[in-house]
């Protein structure tokens, strides 16, 4: 048999329903969007007995088929639309053991769909310590079903559900319960307007306009006009649905599962007393933030100086074995650092998304919402924006990737846009640079003033993200309900294998979804700046030659004047020489001009930049600090490096977009190139700004 | 006066009497938040914005806004 089976995985948000997928996909999986949207689409294949293959889809969590939320509203979508290539054959419905009262509400409502459905009833290791016993065959009897025990943690079950699986076709599609008898007169109404249709999923149709707006349909489209009720009578319709529907749910567990509350503990109130205190709470999540990001900084120092280094020597390997030439310098000064530029990044964002995803699924992220909601709000963000607002302070990039579990479209953008503000890891060399050249290192009641300038930048990046939040909150008129309904999990000890497979995936979709636009930016800066017009460029060697020859320069210090006069007449130099006027009144020269041009790659760049202009052999920052120190600025004389263009830099690198990777994940998180082109260009100018008035003020 | 969500203390318990309002999104119906079940109030993070529920064996927190249009009767014990 050749035809794979489609099956849709369904279920509430917290019933290990990823844990299910896994066990049943392993790593056959990959992840994408769905076309159009930015929702995530998980899919895998399954490998069933007697030879069958299934196709598994690992929908988004839902409460109901009532959707709120783009990411609900995919089940919806696929579930309504017969004609689509994953319309399944089977759906399984995912539930927990403990909460299998409000799992069941969401089973009862795809049996009135009628497709077959499998129940799983996870997590079952739990059920001695909970004191639940299940009558499985009452059960089956009662739902219409087949039901499939599983414990994902104990490797139990998942046979079990293969089998059931590859005998879909034996399934009941008979409904559970009858939902229309809320309204007989409505849904006979219904039935006899459309009676090709059945009568549920025209149902859905007319209320999943009521809850979400828009979708397209043409196959029932007609359906949605039929409103002999007006939209407060079909909501009060959809609350008698949902109460008739606990009704059943309720009558059936009487008898199905007995729960013993004499064994039962739970440990989730005890826990919480502590840790969603007033007091407490907020000092735990403190404690829990500064270990994870020393852990960061710690644990991925290592493996990125290891990385700078492989690629460096990679790079040097590359240009003595190859034959000289435009395609060796191509690929050592071009690809090979870009590639290098977008392998730096993989530690940290590993680690960030271990810490996560461990904080995900032991629950405690839930709490962390539960917290910060109040204050968030102030600004237009959800409690569920402070995990990437933290992030954003080791990088930008994994920060906007961990936005995706905002529900409200537009508490998400909002985060996407203004995570850049915060100070990522990559402004810190710049930072330590020029304060070293431009900050007196006295000290005020104990603190250098050096640190507390540092401290100070940090400080005016969360302020930026947090007031432009403000202002965009006002600005943006994207509608989108946002109302704040959040669960609070058992708490459960982290499946090493759900975290492996979030920290891979997460890293693989960095590197082939930014890498690809950061690899291509690489390539043209490499040819700016490799690249100039006319015999300045082309015959430097000569020009250089001549006006040292009076000199008797070593050929190391020679071929550094040379290197650096190239690159004043290449065309990225030239570009520097053509924004110098633009730049002055910030107190800048040409060169620091072709710095920030190059650091658009990213902001460390800027160190290194200075370093080939400065004509130092490399970046080690005491010397490039003493070449800086020594440069004189053309115009007024003096230091070029005083307080005030120091003051003025430090400002501008604090609010300017400089960044490209940030920029091609904010494009593909958004799917469009009008968030982060809005992004660079206003960001840019309030830098600009800033930083002028910064220069004007303090000389 | 009505009694709601919000007038409970830390650790009070109440039944819902009234979820009609429809300011209450129709998830937290879903969630279990219905007429006759008991619904106790876990914790509050500051100025009792938002509240921490356990409605019925589900555990789930909402914002005040929310709280204000779900009647109830405090349970006196």
């Amino acid at each position: 048999m050749s035809k794979q089976i489609n099956v849709a995985l369904i279920g509430n948000p917290n019933t290990g329903k990823t844990s299910v997928f896994n066990a049943l996909t392993g790593l056959n999986q990959k992840v994408g969007n769905y076309p159009g949207i930015t929702v995530e689409k998980k899919e895998g294949i399954c490998k069933l007995p007697r030879g069958v293959k299934a196709h598994i889809i690992d929908l988004p969590g839902t409460y109901s088929l009532n959707a709120s939320s783009l990411d609900e509203n995919v089940v919806i979508e696929l579930l309504l639309n017969k004609n689509d290539k994953d319309f399944p054959d089977v759906a399984v419905v995912v539930s927990d053991v403990e909460n299998l009262k409000r799992n069941l509400l969401l089973f009862t409502q795809i049996k009135d769909l009628e497709i077959p459905v499998i129940l799983v009833i996870n997590m079952a290791d739990r059920m001695i310590r909970k004191g639940i016993s299940l009558d499985i065959d009452y059960l089956e009897q009662q739902l219409n079903t087949k039901i499939a025990l599983v414990s994902t943690r104990k490797s139990k079950g998942i046979d079990e559900l293969k089998e059931l699986i590859s005998n879909y076709k034996e399934l009941s599609v008979e409904p559970c319960m009858h939902a229309s008898e809320i309204d007989k007169d409505y849904f006979d109404g219904l039935r006899k307007a459309f009676p090709n249709q059945l009568l549920y999923k025209l149902w859905l149709v007319i209320t999943q306009d009521v809850n979400f707006g828009k979708t397209d349909r043409n196959e029932i489209d007609p359906v949605a006009n039929f409103k002999t009720k007006s939209k407060a009578d079909l909501k009060r319709l959809q609350q008698k649905e949902t109460i008739k529907r606990y009704q059943f749910i309720n009558d059936t567990l009487k008898k199905g599962q007995t729960i013993d509350l004499n064994t039962a503990t739970d440990l989730r109130i005890k826990f919480d007393r502590v840790l969603t205190h007033k007091v407490w709470g907020y000092a735990i999540f403190l404690i829990i933030l500064l270990t994870i990001f020393q852990a960061i900084y710690d644990w991925s120092s290592v493996p990125m100086d290891f990385i700078d280094s492989a690629f460096a020597s990679l790079s040097e390997w590359t240009k003595n074995v190859l034959p000289s030439g435009a395609f060796t310098n191509l690929l050592a000064e071009g690809i090979i650092p870009g590639l290098g530029g977008i392998v730096i990044f993989i530690p940290q964002i590993a680690f960030l998304f271990l810490f996560i995803s461990v904080l995900e699924e032991s629950g405690y992220m839930s709490r962390v919402v539960f917290l910060m909601d109040r204050g968030m709000r102030r600004f237009g963000l959800s409690g569920k924006s402070v995990v990437p607002l933290i992030s954003g302070t080791a990088c930008a990039i994994p920060a906007i990737m961990a936005t995706r579990n905002i529900e409200s479209w537009k508490e998400r953008l909002i985060t996407i846009l203004v995570t850049p503000f915060t100070t990522c890891s990559a402004r810190l060399p710049v930072y330590l640079i020029i304060i070293s050249l431009v900050i007196p290192e006295g000290r005020i009641f104990g603190l250098g003033y050096q640190a507390l300038t540092l401290m100070l930048l940090y400080l005016i990046g969360f302020g930026a993200a947090l007031i432009s939040a403000m202002i965009l909150n006002k600005v943006l008129k994207i509608k989108s309900k946002t109302f704040f309904v959040v669960e609070m999990p058992n708490y459960k000890w982290p499946m090493l294998k759900n975290v492996a497979l979030t920290v891979l995936e997460k890293t693989k979709s960095f590197v082939f979804g930014a890498g690809k636009i950061i690899l291509a930016i690489s390539i043209v800066l490499w040819f700016l700046a490799s690249y100039g017009p006319g015999d300045d460029f082309n015959k430097a060697e000569d020009i250089v030659a001549k006006e040292y020859a009076s000199q008797n320069l070593s050929e190391e210090e020679l071929q550094q004047h040379i290197a650096s006069y190239k690159l004043e007449h290449s065309f990225i130099g030239i570009t520097g020489r053509a924004i110098e006027p633009a730049i002055r009144p910030l107190g800048y020269d040409w060169k620091i001009g072709i710095a920030i041009v190059s650091s658009f790659a990213a902001r460390e760049v800027f160190v290194g930049t200075l370093a080939t202009i400065y004509s130092v052999g490399n970046d080690d920052e005491d010397t490039i600090k003493n070449r800086m120190a020594g440069e004189v600025n053309p115009i007024l004389g003096g230091p070029l490096f005083n307080f005030a263009s120091g003051i003025s830099l430090l400002l501008f690198y604090a609010f300017a977009m400089q960044c490209m990777s940030t920029l091609a994940i904010v494009k593909r998180e958004t799917n469009s190139w009008k968030w982060p082109i809005l992004q660079l260009t206003i960001m840019s100018a309030f830098a600009y700004i800033v930083a002028l008035i910064a220069y004007q003020v303090l000389t | 006066m009505e009694v709601t969500l919000a007038h409970l203390k830390r650790g009070e318990r109440g039944i819902i009497i009234d979820v009609s309002s429809i300011h209450i999104p129709l998830k937290l119906l879903e969630m279990g938040c219905l007429p006759g079940n008991e619904v106790e109030l876990v914790q509050v993070a500051p100025f009792a914005d938002p509240m921490y529920l356990n409605v019925n064996g589900t555990h789930l927190a909402i914002r005040k806004e929310t709280a204000i249009h779900i009647l109830i009767d405090i349970i006196n014990e």
